[in-house]
């Protein structure tokens, strides 16, 4: 199926549930209504994206508003779709590990690097950085610590012993 | 026949030394070296110990384990975490210890100098380092050469006596 076809798709099932982004083939979703349209997305006889790609996320760079972006494949129907959704600051996104078992890892990434929490997780801990680790590094507002464990950071030598 | 004690030695094959430079010897060609890779140096650190370049020719051979090892070879990145993890199994390893800093990663930090929020500018920040290879990565003769330089500041040790 087309984009269009697919968006056509989802709104007769749910109707004024997504909506589009102007000059990308991308739909948004809110945070309430994401795990209907996601489950959607699996479980329906003629869309089948039965395959998470990656979960990215963003920035808006206002300091307050972060966004995940999904991108999802139908290996069954060989079509593609992506969809956003975006949150402000301390509230949560409902987490897709239940449907999608590769969200696990990404979601946990997300959440490492941008601070995205995501709601009934199974797991949700910092994957790569220490979990005692402060701030989140790809974040717009990010500054990197001058010491962790007692050793220096910053590229500045300057200052070092 | 020699009837002087060094014709004596000479057709006894017997070499007369110090003992310094007989440990030394010994010392510098059994450098058996920590077996474990951080990133991509650590692909060059297997090209340079399989059979093109070989590095067990020089007596240097891998161990798995921090307590048979002679030698540590920091191949890669060191990022914040695993720094602690170095300096820990460096810790492990028995005296006498060295370490070779191998790429620009572990010299400096390398290509994360300006932006990398999550590595150590430097191997040499947590662990006391011998022989620094340049590169990035290094080639496996660079390594190699590395472990000779290695080999000659063993060579101007004196262990029986205590160091300055």
């Amino acid at each position: 199926m087309t984009f269009s076809e697919i968006t056509d798709h989802i709104e007769s099932k749910t109707s004024g549930k997504i909506s589009l982004i102007e000059g990308k083939d991308v739909i948004q979703v809110t945070p309430d209504n994401w795990l209907e349209v996601a489950t959607l997305l699996k479980d329906d006889t003629s869309l089948q994206f039965d395959y998470l790609m990656c979960i990215s996320s963003y920035d808006k760079g206002n300091n307050k508003t972060y966004g995940a972006a999904y991108n999802f494949f139908s290996v069954q129907l060989n079509h593609y779709i992506e969809v956003r959704v975006e949150v402000e600051d301390g509230t949560s996104i409902p987490s897709v590990a239940g449907l999608w078992r590769a969200a696990d890892w990404h979601e946990r990434e997300a959440y490492d690097m941008m601070g995205l929490h995501f709601e009934n997780h199974p797991d949700l801990k910092r994957i790569l950085l220490s979990e005692d680790w402060e701030g989140y590094p790809l974040r717009k507002k990010y500054t990197e610590p001058d010491y962790y464990h007692g050793m220096p950071v910053p590229k500045d030598k300057s200052y070092w012993d | 026949m020699d009837p002087t004690l060094l014709g004596q030695f000479n057709k006894d094959n017997i070499i007369v030394e110090k003992l310094d430079t007989l440990i030394n010897w010994s010392r510098a060609n059994s450098q058996w070296y920590f077996q474990f890779g951080l990133a991509c140096c650590a692909i060059e650190m297997m090209a340079a110990a399989a059979p093109r370049h070989d590095l067990e020719r020089f007596g240097a051979m891998p161990r798995a384990t921090p307590r048979q090892s002679d030698v540590m070879i920091v191949a890669g990145t060191v990022t914040l975490k695993m720094a602690e993890r170095v300096k820990r199994l460096y810790e492990q390893m028995s005296d006498p210890k060295y370490v070779i800093s191998m790429g620009s990663c572990s010299n400096s930090g390398g290509p994360y100098w300006q932006h990398g929020y999550h590595v150590l500018k430097g191997v040499d920040l947590v662990v006391p380092v011998d022989v620094y290879v340049p590169g990035c990565p290094p080639r496996p003769e660079a390594l190699l050469q590395g472990l000779l330089e290695l080999q000659k500041k063993i060579k101007t040790e004196t262990p029986l006596r205590k160091q300055a």
